[in-house]
């Protein structure tokens, strides 16, 4: 360093304010990072922390406020300035051209030529040095999406940056990755670039961050240090309410019959950097909640269409519903056997954004609740059925009138999981039930889900979310290269061995069993 | 310095107000480039839009012109909510002509309670031949159909001009390119004795109507709606992509052929080397401007019909070339994209307050 950094801290905001139409996203809200801190940024979805993180990096201009970095206010114009101060950003979404390789993609993010010059050799100096390890010439689409994680943190190294933001990292990691990322973090951080991490994650926040800024509606509510609290008060400051655990369930039901079977299911992705399903075999039976973990990319949405009926199998034996052989039905007449399906994405595949809850009650409801008439809408009916799930799943909205999209997106997801389970089906199929979804609606769900599981129907959730599937499943199976492992009973998994799955390179333990035996 | 920003939802207001807003501003417009001319804006506006409703005979030619546009413009509502955009139908009505005109050509003599309805029914299935083709395309060889739509129209136009300057001529026509007259029992029944009031005047608002209890209220235009506005929704739900597509293309191809027979029969009397000027195409601005709403084409399938019989006035009695009517139909079109953009943005002209909780 040629000369010591001033004193003071390193970033300080005060009185950030941003209004969007209809919406006060951020009001006078401060935030300050010390020198070598990793800070975090914690809140709901919509508590507006990626508002403020999108001011300091220069992508949204703020209508008031004051920001000081390094002793001295600065506007930060756009992400180029951002990143001239020396602010980074890793986001959660990467943005990465499958095509090309891992040097392609960090050159191009690069400003001039002159920045190119011995590219190769920064990239793996700098992924060695701090554990990140890298081959340059690898092509993207081919890497884990920890991988690529990394190539979004080298790319942000290489340019020397005093501040890290990262917006839930570990999100897409196995549970060994985050703790290679954590170990990366804090050396980081002892070298001098303060992380700005962004998480809903408590457990994690705790482990490794040294000081928190939580934020909820758009405004500060606490500065705590989280090692000092527990997850449970975190996460009662953030939703500002006692919360509820969710009720155990007694355990499974009496029934014992298969409702859903999986039979050597293979399925080609229709994507073109999608994972194929090869040979998934899978009983679910009347009473069971099923947990499917994995990382994101590894076949969940392939899974989940080929279980809807967007994709087909080879054979009808593939898939039986209630022992009717499903493989080569579509989505409806799967319905009418009583399947009912929540997808990942809520935006334009389980609901239509731009039409109103009634339509969207009558997207996916219209089969079982029979609402056609002589090829008519039954719209009195339909009505209903919408009003009947808003207020039994208490979504916040003004009624069945309301267009999808003006519904925030844990209101929306508690109408989609409503609007299936209200359709008393024999067998549920849920993609990340509370992807993006805030505390209060996540309880709802979860308690949906084992209220109908109680009830005798077969149910599969396929989750990122660890904890979510401890809670919730009464087996627990791992999806990996578009694999499935044997479900395991949840009392006898842990994290541990669950993530070891997850990696899918680990998954096969035949060489050091093997090995032992000769041993022997 | 005005600021555009996204509303976040779709205004109300402006779903009316656009398409008048885009009218008035193509009134000026085109006020504007008949000054540039050197001609009296005022006056030209007024010649091109009422003189033609305030002559003899001025609501008949209305009619007879809106006809062919309201059941084309409801037919690619319907193609175009879908997101099958369709914009072959020049070439689907002149088809319908030729198909459903051929009858009425080879059997003059028939029973005219038999002749008028078969070649009506032929004609359709002509334009939904012609549509159909277009969706077979897309479904097997994932051709694009505004290429392939679009294509078919020159394709069916040198089809008739092979037909009226060949074997469908005229005896007794001095060789002009010109079929005979069609006969009085293949001619179709007037609404109204010794005017050209056809049956198809009557029909465009039915279809109008039918084709919007349809698409509002039934299953089938649900599955329209969903796959327009979201295709990975309908999948979901199960409706298929394929069979949506071959109905949108069927049924706008159908009315095309519809129209076009009805406008040969009713209009022209006989097949020329032109049965459409450009109707197909006008059809598509008759869509947009009914904001792809069957009842909407009504009104704006009337309004564009006047911008053909205002494009004579103007010729007849200020002079000006006939392209006038294009112009102005290009310009409504603009206009009324554009104005769109009010439907989903908001221009504040001061930067927005900061309510302070």
């Amino acid at each position: 360093m040629p000369s010591p950094p001033p004193p003071g801290p390193l970033l300080s905001m005060t009185g950030m304010t941003k209004q969007y139409p209809g919406c006060l996203a951020n009001d006078h809200v401060s935030l300050t990072v010390e020198r070598n801190q990793i800070h975090a940024l914690l809140g709901e979805n919509g508590a507006g922390k990626s508002t403020l993180v999108k001011m300091i990096y220069g992508v949204v201009k703020p209508d008031a406020g004051k920001m000081v970095w390094e002793g001295e206010k600065v506007a930060v114009q756009n992400p180029g300035h951002a990143q001239r101060l020396g602010i980074g950003m890793v986001f959660q979404h990467f943005s990465l051209f499958e095509a090309l390789t891992v040097a392609e993609n960090i050159a191009l993010g690069l400003g001039s030529a002159a920045e190119r010059v011995g590219l190769r050799d920064r990239i793996v100096k700098v992924s060695n040095e701090y554990g990140l390890p890298l081959d340059p010439d690898r092509v993207v689409h081919d890497l884990s999406v920890g991988e690529r994680q990394r190539i979004e943190i080298v790319r942000c190294l290489l340019q020397n940056p005093k501040l890290l933001i990262m917006d839930e990292p570990t999100s897409v990691l196995t549970p060994s990755e985050v703790q290679k990322l954590f170990v990366t973090l804090r050396r980081l951080a002892a070298e001098g670039c303060s992380i700005l991490y962004i998480s809903h994650k408590l457990e994690e926040v705790r482990a490794l961050c040294s000081a928190a800024t939580i934020m909820r509606l758009g405004r500060n509510v606490a500065q705590v240090v989280p090692a000092n609290k527990t997850v449970k008060e975190l996460a009662e400051i953030m939703i500002a309410a006692d919360l509820r655990e969710p009720t155990p369930r007694p355990g499974l039901a009496g029934e014992t019959r298969q409702r859903l079977v999986l039979n050597k299911l293979t399925v080609r992705s229709p994507h073109h950097f999608g994972t194929d399903l090869h040979d998934v075999s899978l009983l679910i039976a009347g009473g069971e909640i099923l947990g499917i973990a994995g990382i994101a990319g590894n076949g969940q949405n392939e899974l989940m269409d080929a279980l809807s009926g967007e994709i087909l199998a080879g054979h009808p034996e593939n898939v039986l519903i209630d022992g009717v052989p499903a493989g080569l039905m579509g989505p409806a007449e799967r319905r009418r056997l009583r399947g009912c399906f929540v997808p990942e994405e809520r935006n334009g595949h389980g609901a239509v954004t731009t039409m109103t809850l009634a339509e969207n009650a009558f997207l996916s409801g219209f089969v079982l609740h029979a609402l056609v008439r002589f090829g008519l809408i039954d719209e009195k009916r339909t009505h209903k059925v919408a009003a009947d799930i808003i207020h039994r799943f208490d979504v916040r909205t003004t009624g069945p009138k309301a267009q999808a999209r003006s519904l925030s997106g844990g209101n929306l997801q508690k109408f989609l999981v409503g609007r299936e389970v209200l359709q008393d089906p024999s067998v549920l199929i849920i993609n990340q039930p509370t992807w993006g979804v805030d505390a209060g609606a996540a309880l709802a769900i979860h308690e949906a889900i084992m209220a109908l599981a109680q009830e005798g129907a077969a149910v599969m959730i396929i989750s990122q979310d660890l904890d979510e599937i401890f809670i919730l499943a009464d087996r627990i199976a791992v999806i990996a290269g578009g694999r499935v492992s044997d479900p395991i009973p949840t009392r006898d998994a842990t994290i541990e061995s669950i993530g070891r799955l997850m990696g899918g390179t680990t998954a096969q333990p035949a060489l050091p069993v093997a090995a032992s035996l000769t041993y022997a | 310095m005005p600021k555009i920003e996204p509303r976040g939802y779709e205004s109300k207001f402006w779903g009316y107000a656009s398409p008048i807003l885009a009218l008035l501003l193509t009134g000026a417009t085109s006020g504007l480039i008949f000054a540039i001319m050197g001609k009296p804006p005022g006056r030209t506006v007024y010649t091109f839009l009422i003189t033609p409703l305030i002559q003899q005979g001025g609501l008949e030619a209305l009619v007879v012109k809106a006809a062919p546009l309201i059941m084309m413009g409801v037919g690619l509502s319907l193609a175009y909510r879908a997101n099958v955009w369709n914009i072959g139908t020049d070439g689907q009505f002149t088809l319908g002509a030729i198909c459903g005109g051929g009858i009425g050509l080879a059997f003059p003599d028939a029973n005219p309670w038999l002749l008028f309805p078969a070649m009506l029914i032929i004609g359709t299935i002509g334009g939904m031949v012609s549509g159909g083709l277009v969706a077979w395309m897309r479904i097997r060889f994932n051709a694009n159909e505004i290429l392939t739509s679009l294509m078919l129209t020159y394709v069916t136009q040198y089809l008739l001009l092979y037909l009226v300057t060949g074997p469908w001529r005229d005896p007794q026509g001095f060789g002009f390119p010109q079929t005979a007259q069609f006969s009085d029992a293949a001619s179709g029944p007037r609404l109204v004795p010794d005017t050209n009031i056809h049956v198809g005047i009557l029909l465009a608002p039915l279809i109008a109507i039918a084709l919007w209890v349809m698409l509002e209220k039934s299953l089938l235009g649900f599955q329209f709606r969903v796959l327009g506005q979201a295709t990975r929704a309908a999948r979901f739900a199960g409706f298929s992509e394929n069979r949506l597509v071959w109905i949108a293309m069927l049924v706008s191809g159908g009315l095309a052929g519809m129209a076009g027979l009805l406008e040969a029969t009713g209009t022209l009397g006989q097949l020329t080397t032109q049965v459409s000027p450009g109707y197909g195409f006008t059809a598509i601005i008759v869509a947009f401007l009914g904001r792809l709403n069957p009842l909407g084409t009504i009104p704006a399938g009337l309004l564009l019909a006047l911008t053909y019989l205002g494009g004579d006035a103007a010729q007849i009695s200020l002079g000006l070339p006939n392209a006038v009517t294009g112009i102005f139909q290009g310009i409504l079109l603009f206009y009324l994209l554009g104005c769109d953009f009010l439907l989903l943005h908001r221009i504040r002209w001061r930067a927005a307050p900061v309510k302070v909780a």
